[in-house]
């Protein structure tokens, strides 16, 4: 069960932003094109950043926390979390624009 | 270079691409500072459960050792960065394909 912890964070941000899709009807998951544009070259970038911290030892990852799958040096958790937290970020930030109608 | 060092400089980044590159001025805005306590709020906890329990380990020597819920300040600015630049491109984006 501790492995899930980091994956437990994941589904944690998950739960409290996808609700805004369907409650609020912001639209962003339907911008498929818009959202996988804005997000993924900026995660490849925090990827390739990340790589460089764990070679040179900025941080490291308990094994006994992480599910145990590497996608070169990063648990997939790291990288999940890059495509995440930016999604629940915009998920965020459109629900805020509405209620401000702006 | 250092944790610190590399999140400054992402911050930095973030804003100019934001102000001057991508001109989505963001951080000259309301909803962004609107949005921003909300994400600082669920960063706090989030980085708080994995750097508290320890699923995230940090050499002592590249970081401050400044600590907010358990998150070093530097994981705070790289987040800050991550979500400006990801929001500034959104919204970029979306000034040239209207929504469908």
């Amino acid at each position: 069960m501790r492995q899930l912890t980091y994956l437990a964070v994941l589904a944690g941000c998950l739960v409290c932003a996808l609700w805004l899709e369907p409650v609020l009807r912001v639209g962003v998951l339907r911008q498929v094109r818009r959202l996988a544009l804005a997000v993924l070259p900026v995660a490849a970038v925090f990827i390739v950043w990340d790589l460089a911290a764990v070679h040179w030892r900025w941080w490291s990852f308990d094994s006994a926390q992480i599910l145990g799958v590497r996608l070169s040096a990063l648990p997939i958790e790291e990288i999940l979390f890059f495509l995440v937290v930016p999604v629940c970020a915009i998920l965020g930030f459109e629900a805020v624009r509405k209620m401000l109608r702006r | 270079m250092t944790y610190t060092g590399a999140a400054a400089i992402a911050v930095a980044t973030a804003i100019a691409l934001d102000v001057y590159v991508l001109r989505t001025r963001l951080v000259l805005g309301i909803v962004f500072w609107a949005t921003y306590p909300i994400v600082l709020v669920f960063q706090l906890l989030s980085n708080g459960v994995l750097t508290g329990r320890g699923v995230v380990r940090y050499d002592a020597d590249r970081i401050l050792g400044l600590r907010i819920a358990y998150a070093p300040v530097e994981d705070l600015l790289y987040g800050f960065a991550l979500v400006l630049i990801t929001l500034s491109l959104w919204v970029r984006l979306g000034r040239r394909e209207p929504p469908k």
